[in-house]
């Protein structure tokens, strides 16, 4: 059965003498490896330069605000269902009176805690959130000495207020694939 | 007395250079590597890491000295002091450039003008494999009493060869063994004796066939790739430096580099006419006998950067040579070509002279 | 006298460690302290203004036959475990044998009286011309049947490698 035309016949065939003196292999060796001297650097510059992410890149997480500064999310748990790396656990409180500032439904949580040691970055939380709460950013997780800071809380989650993170682009990204 | 001054001068400098040249060696390489497969390479000590060699000297210094309980002690610190004393007395007899005239006297920039100056390369270089050789027997390892004996039995094999190429060098050079005169006879005279270009009448120009054998041969006696099997790491983890740390470790790895700079410097000599370049007498004639002395230097430095450059390039380029093809290219190919190119030479210069 | 206190230097050097040859127990320090006398000997060549001597004892000796000897003496890994019980009968002869070299030694040690060292006054007298003269010219033919007991050397090793196939 052919599957392609670009199989090839494989002859062993008596070296002529330029092969066999291996010289003239040697220097179209060294022509080529010359030519990368002169050739443009694959290296970034790590610190200083930094390499351009997909707009959809899945890094570390962030939880999100509304517009008010209230947490979105509920503590449906549909993230931590959803995630087959099992990274995810909540605990949910009821909001009481007082506290609509803080969070915008009835039900919050109290505990979010993803294991990024756990997190395969597959985005399968922010697919299954119904309230617009978790997204995956282009933030790289952070290198740690000890494995138990790598269970991120609502502290590290949560964005901050003078430091929302944009994730328009993805929203924009997500709308055109579920349409 | 100012002779013995002078030459303990020129000694010690020619020692900080290669030492110089050899930690630049090292950092050269690993820019060259780089730049052959498209990195950057190191960049971070210093503007464009120049002050690489230094950090990777301090390291070395700093790491954990380890001897194996097993080995020879004794031996064990013997080896890389020998492997680093024979590569550091090659540079005797090189003469780096024309002399130097000093409140009336001529003082010849070579360390020693001895009338066997090039058996005198050979024999030191023969005596750089006992470093290896016991360095790897002292570990009490099997890779690295694996790596010494393939590391001498190759130095031995291709040692021949070099001495052959050679020869035909010696043939027309009158017979004279003296680096210097060698070098001289290349300023002088015209290229195949109509060219007309002062101090380029270079012998690479008459021997092409030898400098090839002789440049395969400086491979192979300075453990480099395509001829680095006594230190391959595939097979051999590192070879006789397996069980070696710290700066013991940093010597081998050193010597190695100071190797390649001598060979480098005796390659010019032999082949490239040394100090010489084209031009020199006109310079000679307009510009003051210590400023052409130092631009001799310079040029014959030039030319060994290049050849280090070129040491470096063939490494990036060209795999490892399997060890029957090492033999079978060392014993059946360069040794009949080298005597070869001897007959021949010798039958030449008997007719052009006749 | 400045030659002088070299020539002693060198001349107790070479002793010690043809000494050390004989007696080290270990087979590599008797091959390392055999390379050192090689050593000592070539300066004492060098002493006598045979510097062509000299370097090709190095190279010859001390760079390629001593190498091979090491390489030997390394792979074996000889101990005491290893050696052979050997029989009395070789023990005699080995005795007799010895007592009869000396026996020579002594014998031509009466009859000769020790030198006096001239310092050479011909200073070309060692150099690679002079050398490759008077072996091309005065002594071509032990040159020559020298060169040929080489060849028979070298061709019988083929020969004896080839065998085993």
């Amino acid at each position: 059965m052919q599957l392609t035309n670009r199989a090839q016949q494989v002859v062993q065939k008596e070296m002529t003498l330029a092969e066999r003196l291996y010289l003239p292999a040697i220097f179209a060796g060294l022509s080529i490896t010359i030519k990368h001297l002169f050739k443009k650097k694959a290296t970034l510059k790590y610190p200083e330069v930094k390499r351009e992410f997909a707009p959809v890149y899945r890094g570390q997480h962030v939880l999100k605000r509304d517009a008010e500064g209230r947490e979105n999310c509920t503590a449906c748990g549909l993230c931590a269902v959803s995630c087959p790396a099992e990274a995810i656990t909540m605990d949910a409180a009821e909001r009481k009176a007082g506290e609509e500032h803080l969070y915008r439904e009835e039900k919050y949580a109290a505990k979010y805690e993803i294991n990024m040691l756990r997190c395969i970055y597959c985005g399968l939380c922010e697919e299954a959130c119904p309230k617009d709460a978790i997204y995956l950013t282009d933030r790289i997780v952070a290198s740690e000495f000890t494995r138990g800071k790598f269970v991120y809380g609502k502290d590290v989650l949560v964005e901050k207020m003078d430091d929302r993170i944009d994730v328009s682009q993805r929203k924009k990204h997500y709308s055109i694939v579920n349409n | 007395m100012t002779l013995i001054l002078f030459k303990t001068l020129l000694i010690l400098i020619i020692f900080l250079i290669s030492l110089g040249i050899a930690a630049y060696s090292t950092y050269g390489e690993r820019k060259i590597a780089a730049f052959l497969q498209d990195r950057i390479g190191p960049d971070r000590a210093g503007p464009f890491g120049i002050l690489q060699p230094i950090a990777d000297g301090v390291k070395m210094f700093l790491k954990e000295e380890i001897i194996p309980n097993v080995s020879n002690k004794w031996l064990f610190i013997l080896g890389p002091c020998i492997f680093m004393v024979t590569a550091l007395m090659t540079s005797a007899v090189i003469p780096w450039g024309l002399p130097l005239e000093i409140s009336g006297v001529k003082y010849n920039l070579q360390v020693a003008d001895i009338n066997i100056g090039i058996l005198y390369v050979l024999g030191v270089v023969s005596l750089g494999v006992y470093g290896i050789m016991i360095g790897g027997w002292a570990s009490n390892n099997k890779f690295a009493l694996l790596g010494a004996i393939r590391a001498s039995s190759q130095m031995i094999s291709y040692e021949l060869a070099m001495g052959m190429s050679v020869i035909a060098i010696l043939l027309m050079n009158d017979g004279s063994l003296s680096l210097n005169s060698m070098v001289e006879n290349q300023g002088t005279g015209k290229l195949y004796g109509f060219i007309n270009i002062s101090g380029m009448n270079w012998n690479v120009f008459y021997q092409p066939v030898a400098f090839l054998i002789f440049l395969i041969c400086a491979f192979a006696e300075c453990n480099r790739t395509p001829f680095d099997l006594a230190e391959s790491e595939s097979e051999l983890i590192g070879g006789f430096h397996t069980e070696y740390s710290s700066m013991k470790l940093g010597l081998y790895l050193f010597a190695e580099y100071i190797n390649m700079f001598i060979s480098a410097a005796v390659i010019s000599c032999l082949f490239f006419g040394g100090y010489n370049f084209p031009g020199i007498s006109y310079l000679q004639e307009i510009l003051p006998a210590n400023i052409v002395s130092l631009i001799s230097v310079a040029v014959l430095f030039g030319k060994i950067i290049f050849f280090i450059f070129f040491f470096m390039w063939i490494r990036w380029t060209i795999p490892r040579f399997r060890y029957d093809q090492l033999m079978r290219l060392g014993w059946q190919w360069l040794m009949p070509l080298s005597i070869i190119n001897m007959l021949i030479s010798g039958a030449v210069l008997i007719w052009i002279r006749n | 006298m400045g030659s002088e206190i070299i020539f002693y230097i060198l001349s107790a050097l070479s002793i010690f460690s043809a000494l050390v040859v004989v007696f080290s127990k270990n087979p590599i320090y008797s091959v390392l302290s055999l390379i050192v006398c090689f050593f000592s000997i070539a300066g004492h060549y060098v002493m006598l203004n045979a510097q062509f001597l000299a370097i090709v004892h190095i190279i010859v000796y001390a760079g390629a036959i001593m190498v091979l000897l090491l390489f030997t003496v390394m792979l074996l890994n000889l101990n005491k475990e290893s050696e052979p019980h050997k029989s009395n009968l070789i023990k005699v002869a080995a005795i007799v044998t010895g007592g009869l070299l000396m026996l020579t030694l002594l014998a031509s040690l009466r009859t000769s009286q020790l030198p006096v060292y001239v310092s050479p006054t011909d200073l070309g007298l060692g150099t690679v011309q002079t050398v490759g003269k008077s072996l091309f010219t005065d002594y071509l033919l032990p040159f020559e049947i020298s060169s040929i007991l080489f060849i028979s050397a070298m061709i019988g090793a083929v020969v004896l490698a080839k065998k085993e196939r």
